[in-house]
C-alpha cells in the first residue's frame, strides 16, 4: 500500500506542471491503477493541441498527407518509416521530429507559433508508443459506459450512487468530503437552485422545526412541485434558446415571443420528458396532427434575429438564421462547436465542411425569410394560466364562429334586402328632423335653434370643440341617425369639416354604433373613423363631397332604439385647426337606409335592380358591394370580434413552417452565402458520420427525423451534454468544464464514469428532468458545506474533486427576485406579456431608437425578472450588469463577474432602494409589540429575511451599532438633504425610523452573501 | 515556472492571506497579487494561449508581447460612413464624367446597399487643396484637420467587407459582422489591463443626433469576461448609471452604509474563507471611489478658457467637442481605451445630404479632432497615445437619386487617419483609381488596420487569443497583417 501511494505521489509530482494539477493527477492516478496509459486521457490532448491543425481531419490543411488522429494514418508507411511504430518509440519519426533541434525539422514547426512539446509530454508519448500506441475514439462519441458505481470505504457518507463516484476519487487521494451544510444554508441553497427564490421566513422556520429524518427530501419535493421551478429552469433553457422580446440588430423592434417562454415553463412544470421536449421544439410543427402547443414549441428556432435595416438583403439574413439554427442545435444538444465547420472543415473535430451543410440543410427549408414568416395567434393564459388573461381562447373561438355563421347567412339577408329594394328602392330613407331641446358646447359657444332641426352656431368658439345636442323624436324606433354639417360659405366655397368622434346617447349612455356612411369616403379618413372610440382618427369631409352646401353622414346603432320619451342626444367631437363656422342638422329614421351613402355604389345597385338581370355577374357584384356596406349584422359581428381581440391582447407568435418543397442546399465556400459550391451539387440533410446514423426511412428527411435522432438512446451526446449542464448549475462547473465543447478541444470529464452513469440514469428514468434534479440535490455531494478548506487549497484549488460545495453568485434575474422575496414584495403571477419595472434613465442614450418603456405600476412592478421586457440592443441594466448576455446567439453558460458597476446598482438603483424601503416596512409589520428588545428581534428577523439564517452575536452587534449610528446621524444633522417621500414608509413612526431601517435593509442587501448561493 | 501553475499558487496565496485575517490592507494585497501575476506572466512562455485572468482584479496591469509604441487609444468613430470624395480625395476625372454612367468594368461584381444600377457618376462640388509638407488633400470642410496634416498618417486605401451600417461597424470593431464578439477596446483591456484606479478601463462616449447602429454590441466584451466591456459614459451629468446616491442619502450616510457592508462582508469572509468575498469588498471600494471621482472627471470648468476654445467645448453641453476633451481627461487618468462615436455621416441625399447636412457634421468634428491632437501633443501625451479617426466604410463615386445629392455606402477606397504613438506622421498611404472605385496601391483591409493597431500596443495579433467554443478567437479572425509602412 505504501508503495502504491508513493508511486501515485511521484506521478502527481512529475506531471504537476501540466495545465491542471487536479485533473491530470486524477487521470494518472487512474492510469496507475491499470498501469497502462489511456489514449483519450493522456495522449489525445497532446496530439490535438500540437499536431491536428496540420495532421488532423481537415483534408485541405493536411500537410505531407499525414494524419495523426487515426491509428491507420499515424502508422502508415511513409517510405520505409512511419510516424508511429507501435512498440518502438526509437523507430517512430513522431518522436524524432519533436526532439529535433533543427529548425526545419522540429515539430510543431516554429511558424505554427505553438509552444514546444514539454519533456513530460514527450515521456507520455514514448510510454504510450512503447505500450502499443493504441488509439481510442474520442470519449464523447463513444457509447455511454455502463460502469457500476465504485465501491467506497466510507459508505456511511453515501446517500446515492453519485456519492460513490465522487467519494471514490476522494478516497484515492485520501481526502475527506466536507460535512453537510447547516440546515438554513441547505434550504436557501436548494430553494435558490430549484426555484430561483430564497425561502420565505415562514418556510425557513418550518424547515428548521421539521425534525423528521426526511425533512430535506420533503422540502425538495415541495420545491420541485412549485410553479416557480418551471420559471427557474425555464430561464436556464431560455438562455440556450436565445429567447428575447425583440428582433435584434439595430432596429430591434419588440416581438411577441413570450408564449414560447410560457410553454417552456409549463413543459418543465409538467416534467415533460426531455426527448419529447426536444422533438416538440425542433420539429413541433412537423409532428403529425400537431396541436397548438406543439406549434408554440416550434418557436424555439424562431428566436433568431431579424434585421429591418433599410437596404439589407433578406437572403443574407435568412442565411444568418439558418446558420444560427444549425449552430444552436449543435451547441445545445450536441455540445459541439459545429459553427467552426461553417467556413472550412473542422480542424480538430471530425465534422467536415460538407457535413456542416448537410446539417444546415435540415434548417434550410423553413418558410421564414428575415422579417416574413409563419405566425400563430396566442392569447394570454392560453399556454399558462395567467392573471392578465381577460379573454379565454374559447370565448374568442366562439366569437369567430359567430362571425362565420353571420357571414354564411349573408345571402339570405341579401335576398330579403333585395326584395325591399325592389319595392322601395327609389323612395329613399324616411329621415325625420328631430325636435331640438338643447345644445351644450365645451367652449360655451352661443347658438340659435332654427326650423327643421337646424342649429346655427354663433361666432366665437374653439378650433376643437365638443357639441352635445339633446333632442326628442316622435318616432317609435330609431334605426339610423343622420348628421348634416352645413358650413358657412366664404367666397363661394365651403370649408372642410373634421369629425373626431360621433356618439349617440340614450339616457346619457353611449350606444354602440356599427355603421357610418357618407358620400366622402377616403382611405385615410373614412366615416368609420368617427365611431372607432379614438378621437385622433378622424372623418374629413372634403368640399367636393358636399351636397346642397352640406356634408351628410349617417350612423346606425347595433340595435334599434325605442325612445319612448327617454332622453336622446348626440355628441359631436370636432377636430382640426379652424373654428367651425356654420350649422348642424340632426334627423332620425325608423329604418336603416337601403342604400350606401356612396352615390356611385348606390346608383349601381339601383341600376342592377332596374335591369332585372340579377343573374349577370356585374349586377350581382354591384348588389353584393352595396349590401355589404349596409349589412348591419355582419359589421356588428365583426366589430364585436375586434373589440374582444382588443381586450384579449393576443400575441402574434412566430413559429416554424416548412416549405412544401425543400430549398436546395449547397456548400457555401468560406462560409459565404454568395459562394455556393454548385459543382459539388445540392446536399441532402444528414447527420455527422461520427455519430450513430440517421434513420432515413423512405420519405423526405426533415427536422422531425433530426429531432428524433437527437434523442435516440444510442446517441451518446444529448444526454451527456444535458446532464453535464444541469450538473454545472448545481456546482458552478460541469463535470466537463467546457460544457459547450465536447469535441477534442474541450476538456475531458473529471469523473467520466459518473457522467456516463448519470446520462444512462437520465434515459432510464424516461428523460425525466425532475428525477435528475432530485437525484443530484439529494446526494451527499450536493449537501456538503461550501466553506473553504485549507487542506484542499493546495491539493485541489479549483475544487474539481468536489470535496466541498462551491459558493456561486446568483444570476442577474435571481438577484432581483431574491431581493423581492426578502422585501416581501414579489408578485408571484406566472407568465404573460412582458412587464416594465423601473430602470435608470438613460438606458436608450446609446441605441439607434429609443424604446417605449412605460414603467409598470402596482403588482406588475414586482414581477420576477424573467418577465422584464428584454430588448437585445438595450437590455435592462440589471441583466447587463450581472452578466446576462444579450442573446444574439445561444448562451449555454453565463460568465460571472464581480464589478464595481454591480455594487453601484445594488447600492444606488431606484428599484433596489425601493425594495429596501419595502423591507423596512415588512420588518415593522413582522411583529408590532416587541418591547425593549424590539431592535434585536427585528435585526434577527432581517437576517432571516435576507439570509435565511440567524445572525451571529458579532453580526447582531454590528447591526445594532449601525442602526444607532443612523438614528444619531439623522438627529444630529437636521440640515440633511430632504429625502423624497418614501415609496414605503413605516406608519406612525418618525421618518428617522424609516430611514434607519431602510439603511439597514440596504446594507444587508449589498453584502456578498445576499447575492450568493452558498 | 509554468504560468498556470504560478496562477494557481497565486490563488492559493491569496486564499491564505484571506484566511490569515486582515493585517494587510485590501488594496495592498491587491497590489501584491497583481505584481505576482504580472511577474508570472513575464517569466512564462510567450505562447500562452490566454491572458492571465485574475478574477479579483481583472484590470491588473499586464505586459504585452513586446515593447509597445502606444499605451492607450482614443478611437474617433465617424458613424455612418464619411464621404472621402467630399473630404479627403479630389477626383478631377469624377467631375469630368459627372452625370455619366460608370464604366461597367468597374461596376462588375460590386454590390451596394441602395443603388439600383442606373446611378451616374457624381463629381464633388467641394474645393480641395493640398496641405502640409505631406501634401494631403483636404476640402474646405476640414480647415482645421488640414492644419495637422503633418501630425498624422492618412490611409486612403481602406477596405472592408460589408456595406450595411450595423454589420460594418461590428466588423470594424470586432473583426466579425455578427454581434457577440469582443470589441477592440475589450481586447485591449483584456490584454493590458488598465492603470485607471477609479475609472473603467474602456470608456465609450457618444454624440450626434442618435446612437450608432448596432449599439452596445459595438463595445461588447463578447465572450471575454464582462469586466472588459466598454462602459458607455453619458457626456452630461452622471456618466454612469446609478452613480448618484439614492435621493436623500448624504455622502456620510453612504460612507457609513458602505462601511457597514464591508464589516458584514469581512465577517462572512472569515466564516467561509471564500476569496471571492475579498473581490467584492474591493469592488465596493472602487464603486465608492467612482462616485466621487466621476463628477471631478466631468467637471470641465477645471479647464482653461483657452483649452475650451481650442476644442470648441462648452461647459454643460453635450457635443463631440466636449467628448474629445473628456477623452483627453480620461486618458490622463489612466483609462486604457476611449472610443468616441459621432453620428451621423450617412449622407445618401434627401435629409442627410452632401450639402448642408455634411457641412454641419464636418464642422462639428473638424476643429475638435485637430484640437485633440494639438492638445495631446503639447501635454506630451501624443507620443504614446494612438488616435484613430475612421468611419465603417466610405461612399460611392456614383450619386444616389434622392431629394438632394448624396452617395451610397462603398466598401473600398475610404480614408482613415492614424496619429500618435508609433505612427508615421506626415505620411499618405495607398491610392485609389481616378474615379475612386477602389484602391490601386497598398490596400489596407480592416483586419490589417486592426493587426497594425494591436502591433502598436505591443501585441502579435495572432497570439492575442481567447479560447471560446473550442476555438482560439482573435480580433483579426484568421486574417490580417501588420502594415509596416504605417509605423514610424
Amino acid at each position: 500500500m505504501l508503495k502504491r501511494l508513493f508511486r501515485r505521489r511521484f506521478l502527481i509530482g512529475t506531471f504537476a506542471t501540466l495545465a491542471s494539477v487536479a485533473l491530470i493527477s486524477l487521470h494518472h492516478a487512474a492510469a496507475a491503477e491499470t498501469g497502462k496509459l489511456r489514449f483519450n486521457e493522456s495522449i489525445r490532448p497532446i496530439l490535438s493541441n500540437n499536431c491536428f491543425q496540420c495532421h488532423g481531419p481537415d483534408e485541405k490543411k493536411r500537410e505531407a498527407e499525414l494524419r495523426l488522429d487515426t491509428f491507420n494514418g499515424a502508422t502508415r508507411d511513409l517510405g520505409g518509416y512511419s510516424a508511429i511504430k507501435p512498440g518502438a518509440p526509437e523507430k517512430s519519426a513522431l518522436l524524432e521530429r519533436i526532439l529535433s533541434h533543427d529548425r526545419d525539422e522540429i515539430m510543431p514547426p516554429p511558424k505554427s507559433k505553438k509552444p514546444p512539446i514539454t519533456p513530460n509530454e514527450v515521456a507520455l508519448l514514448r510510454q504510450w508508443i512503447t505500450e502499443g500506441a493504441q488509439y481510442e475514439g474520442h470519449w464523447a462519441f463513444q457509447p455511454l459506459s455502463q460502469d457500476p458505481p465504485p465501491v467506497v470505504a466510507k459508505s456511511t457518507w453515501v446517500r446515492n450512487p453519485i456519492d460513490q463516484f465522487i467519494l471514490s476519487e476522494l478516497e484515492k487521494r485520501t481526502l475527506l468530503p466536507s460535512p453537510e451544510a447547516p440546515k438554513p444554508v441547505l434550504l436557501r441553497r436548494v430553494a435558490l437552485d430549484l426555484t430561483g427564490l430564497p425561502p420565505t421566513p415562514e418556510e425557513a422556520l418550518a424547515f428548521e422545526n421539521d425534525t423528521r429524518p426526511d425533512a430535506y427530501e420533503r422540502a425538495v419535493e415541495r420545491l420541485l412541485a412549485s410553479p416557480h421551478y418551471g420559471e427557474r429552469w425555464g430561464r436556464h433553457w431560455l438562455d440556450q434558446a436565445r429567447y428575447a422580446d425583440s428582433d435584434g440588430y439595430s432596429i430591434d423592434a419588440a416581438r411577441d415571443m413570450w408564449p414560447f417562454r410560457d410553454w417552456v415553463t409549463r413543459a418543465l412544470n409538467e416534467d415533460m420528458p426531455f426527448d419529447q421536449f426536444t422533438i416538440e421544439q425542433i420539429a413541433g410543427d412537423l409532428l403529425p396532427g400537431a396541436n397548438k402547443l406543439q406549434l408554440v414549441a416550434s418557436a424555439f428556432h424562431r428566436n433568431t434575429m431579424i434585421n429591418q435595416e433599410g437596404g439589407s438583403n433578406p437572403e443574407q439574413f435568412r442565411d444568418e438564421t439558418v446558420v444560427d439554427r444549425t449552430n444552436t442545435t449543435g451547441a445545445v444538444w450536441l455540445g459541439l462547436t459545429v459553427g467552426c465547420a461553417q467556413c472550412h472543415s473542422h480542424k480538430y473535430d471530425p465534422i467536415s465542411h460538407q457535413e456542416y451543410y448537410k446539417l444546415f440543410a435540415f434548417f434550410n427549408s423553413a418558410t421564414d425569410i428575415n422579417s416574413k414568416g409563419q405566425t400563430l395567434e396566442i392569447l394570454p393564459g392560453e399556454v399558462l394560466k395567467t392573471a392578465n388573461a381577460k379573454v379565454t381562447p374559447i370565448q374568442l373561438e366562439d366569437m369567430k364562429v359567430r362571425v362565420a355563421r353571420v357571414q354564411s347567412e349573408a345571402p339570405k339577408r341579401q335576398s330579403a334586402w333585395l326584395e325591399k329594394l325592389k319595392a322601395n328602392g327609389n323612395a329613399g330613407t324616411p329621415w325625420q328632423n328631430v325636435r331640438l331641446e338643447n345644445l351644450a358646447t365645451e367652449s360655451g359657444r352661443d347658438h340659435v335653434f332654427q326650423p327643421e332641426g337646424v342649429i346655427q352656431l354663433s361666432n366665437g368658439g374653439k378650433p376643437k370643440d365638443v357639441f352635445t345636442i339633446s333632442f326628442g323624436t316622435n318616432l317609435e324606433q330609431v334605426e339610423a341617425v343622420r348628421l348634416r354639417v352645413i358650413p358657412a360659405m366664404t367666397k363661394g366655397k365651403i370649408a372642410p369639416f373634421t369629425l373626431g368622434e360621433f356618439e349617440l346617447l340614450l339616457d346619457g349612455v353611449p350606444q354602440t354604433l356599427v355603421l357610418a356612411q357618407s358620400a366622402s369616403e377616403s382611405a385615410k379618413n373614412p366615416p368609420k373613423a368617427a365611431i372607432d372610440g379614438n378621437a385622433t382618427t378622424t372623418w374629413i369631409a372634403e368640399a367636393s363631397s358636399a351636397k346642397d352646401g352640406a356634408y351628410e353622414i349617417w350612423f346606425a346603432p347595433e340595435a334599434a332604439i325605442q325612445p319612448n320619451g327617454r332622453a336622446l342626444s348626440v355628441r359631436i367631437r370636432q377636430e382640426g385647426s379652424v373654428v367651425f363656422d356654420g350649422a348642424f342638422q340632426v334627423s332620425a329614421s325608423p329604418t336603416i337606409p337601403l342604400l350606401p351613402a356612396d352615390p356611385k355604389l348606390a346608383a349601381a345597385a339601383l341600376q342592377a335592380v332596374a335591369t332585372g338581370k340579377p343573374s349577370q355577374s356585374a349586377e350581382q357584384s354591384a348588389l353584393r358591394n352595396a349590401f355589404a356596406l349596409i349589412d348591419l349584422a355582419q359589421t356588428s359581428a365583426e366589430n364585436a370580434l375586434e373589440r374582444l381581440r382588443k381586450t384579449a391582447k393576443p400575441a402574434t407568435l412566430m413559429v416554424m413552417k416548412e416549405l412544401p418543397e425543400p430549398r436546395p442546399t449547397f456548400l457555401h465556400m468560406r462560409g459565404d452565402f454568395l459562394s455556393p459550391d454548385k459543382e459539388l451539387g445540392a446536399l441532402q440533410p444528414d447527420t455527422p458520420e461520427v455519430l450513430p446514423p440517421l434513420q432515413k426511412g423512405t420519405g423526405k428527411v426533415s427536422r422531425l427525423e433530426l429531432a428524433r435522432w437527437l434523442v435516440r438512446a444510442d446517441n451518446p451526446l444529448p444526454s451527456r451534454v444535458t446532464v453535464n449542464r444541469i450538473w454545472m448549475r448545481y456546482f458552478g462547473l460541469g463535470l466537463v468544464e467546457t460544457e459547450n465543447d465536447f469535441g477534442t478541444q474541450g476538456t475531458s470529464p473529471t469523473h467520466p464514469a459518473l457522467l456516463d452513469w448519470l446520462s444512462s440514469e437520465f434515459i432510464r428514468k424516461k428523460w425525466s428532468m425532475k428525477e435528475l434534479h432530485k437525484l443530484i440535490v439529494t446526494s451527499a455531494t450536493y449537501r456538503q458545506s461550501s466553506d473553504a478548506r485549507s487542506d484542499l487549497a493546495e491539493r485541489d484549488p479549483r475544487n474539481l474533486l468536489l470535496a466541498r460545495q462551491n459558493r456561486v453568485r446568483l444570476d442577474a434575474e435571481i438577484v432581483r427576485d431574491a431581493a423581492l422575496v426578502s422585501c416581501g414584495l414579489l408578485d408571484r403571477t406566472l407568465g404573460g406579456a412582458p412587464v416594465f419595472p423601473p430602470q435608470p434613465n438613460g438606458v436608450y442614450a446609446f441605441t439607434q431608437n429609443s424604446k417605449p418603456w412605460v414603467t409598470s405600476k402596482g403588482a406588475e412592478r414586482y414581477r420576477r425578472a424573467l418577465y422584464t421586457q428584454f430588448y437585445r440592443s438595450a437590455q435592462h441594466p440589471l441583466t447587463s450588469t450581472f452578466d446576462a448576455p444579450n442573446f444574439s446567439t445561444s448562451c449555454t453558460r453565463r460568465l460571472r463577474s464581480n464589478t464595481p458597476l454591480q455594487a453601484l446598482m445594488l447600492a444606488n438603483d431606484e428599484a433596489f432602494y425601493e425594495m429596501a424601503q419595502g423591507a423596512a416596512l415588512a420588518l415593522w409589520k413582522d411583529e408590532s409589540q416587541l418591547g425593549d428588545q424590539a431592535d434585536v428581534t427585528r435585526v434577527r428577523n432581517a437576517f432571516q429575511r435576507f439570509y435565511s439564517r440567524n445572525a451571529t452575536q458579532t453580526e447582531l452587534e454590528k447591526c445594532l451599532r449601525f442602526l444607532d449610528a443612523c438614528r444619531h446621524q439623522a438627529k444630529s444633522d437636521p440640515a440633511q438633504e430632504v429625502a423624497p417621500d418614501p415609496v414605503f414608509a413605516i406608519p406612525n413612526q418618525s421618518p428617522i425610523e424609516t430611514a434607519a431601517w431602510t439603511a439597514l435593509a440596504r446594507g444587508l442587501m449589498n453584502t456578498d452573501e445576499f447575492i450568493t448561493r452558498e | 515556472m509554468d504560468l498556470e501553475q504560478s496562477l494557481l499558487l497565486a490563488g492559493t496565496r491569496r486564499h491564505l492571506f484571506a484566511q490569515a485575517g486582515f493585517g494587510i490592507g485590501a488594496l495592498a494585497l491587491q497590489q501584491l497579487l497583481s505584481e505576482q501575476s504580472q511577474g508570472a506572466l513575464e517569466s512564462s512562455s510567450p505562447h500562452a494561449a490566454s491572458r492571465s485572468e485574475d478574477a479579483s482584479n481583472p484590470m491588473a496591469l499586464k505586459p504585452p508581447h513586446f515593447n509597445p509604441r502606444a499605451k492607450r487609444v482614443i478611437y474617433l468613430f465617424m458613424a455612418g460612413g464619411p464621404s472621402q470624395f467630399e473630404l479627403f480625395s479630389d477626383k478631377p476625372k469624377l467631375r469630368e464624367f459627372d452625370g455619366q454612367a460608370p464604366p461597367p468594368s468597374l461596376m462588375e461584381g460590386k454590390r451596394f446597399a441602395f443603388l439600383k444600377g442606373t446611378e451616374k457618376l457624381l463629381g464633388s462640388r467641394r474645393k480641395f487643396q493640398k496641405h502640409g509638407e505631406v501634401g494631403m488633400e483636404f476640402s474646405e470642410l476640414l480647415p482645421n484637420m488640414a492644419k495637422i496634416a503633418d501630425e498624422a498618417c492618412w490611409v486612403r486605401s481602406m477596405a472592408t467587407d460589408v456595406f450595411n451600417h450595423g454589420p460594418a461597424k461590428l466588423f470594424m470593431n470586432t473583426g466579425f459582422q455578427a454581434p457577440g464578439r469582443p470589441s477592440f477596446g475589450s481586447w485591449a483591456t483584456y490584454g493590458l489591463g488598465s492603470a485607471a484606479k477609479n475609472l473603467p478601463g474602456f470608456v465609450v462616449l457618444q454624440s450626434g443626433p442618435r446612437g450608432p447602429r448596432s449599439g452596445a454590441a459595438l463595445w461588447s466584451n463578447g465572450f471575454l469576461p464582462s469586466s472588459f466591456q466598454g462602459v458607455p459614459f453619458r457626456s452630461q451629468g452622471d456618466p454612469i448609471l446609478d452613480l448618484n446616491n439614492p435621493q436623500g442619502i448624504s455622502k456620510s450616510d453612504q460612507r457609513s452604509m458602505f462601511d457597514f457592508v464591508r464589516a458584514l462582508n469581512e465577517e462572512r469572509l472569515g466564516a467561509t474563507g471564500d476569496p471571492e468575498i475579498q473581490t467584492r469588498i474591493n469592488a465596493y471600494e472602487m464603486a465608492y471611489q467612482m462616485q466621487s471621482s466621476s463628477p471631478e472627471l466631468m467637471d470641465l470648468s477645471q479647464e482653461s478658457q483657452e483649452t475650451l476654445d481650442l476644442y470648441g467645448a462648452k461647459i454643460g453641453k453635450a457635443s463631440f467637442a466636449n467628448n474629445c476633451l473628456l477623452a483627453r481627461r480620461l486618458v490622463e487618468r489612466g483609462v486604457r481605451f476611449v472610443q468616441l462615436y459621432h453620428t451621423n455621416w450617412d449622407h445618401h441625399g434627401g435629409g442627410e445630404n452632401l450639402e448642408g447636412a455634411l457641412e454641419q457634421v464636418a464642422a462639428e468634428v473638424d476643429r475638435s479632432t485637430a484640437a485633440l491632437l494639438t492638445d495631446l501633443k503639447r501635454r506630451g501625451l501624443l507620443e504614446d497615445t494612438l488616435v484613430i479617426w475612421s468611419g465603417e466604410f466610405g461612399r460611392t463615386p456614383m450619386g444616389e437619386v434622392r431629394g438632394s445629392i448624396g452617395r451610397d455606402h462603398h466598401v473600398d477606397g475610404f480614408t482613415t487617419m492614424l496619429a500618435g504613438g508609433g505612427v508615421k506622421a506626415g505620411y499618405i498611404h495607398g491610392e485609389t483609381d481616378e474615379l475612386g472605385f477602389g484602391s490601386i496601391r497598398d490596400k489596407v483591409h480592416v483586419h490589417d488596420l486592426n493587426a497594425t493597431m494591436l502591433h502598436l500596443l505591443g501585441f502579435d495579433h495572432e497570439r492575442l487569443t481567447y479560447r471560446f467554443q473550442g476555438r482560439d478567437f482573435r480580433l483579426t479572425d484568421v486574417h490580417g497583417g501588420v502594415v509596416k509602412a504605417l509605423l514610424s
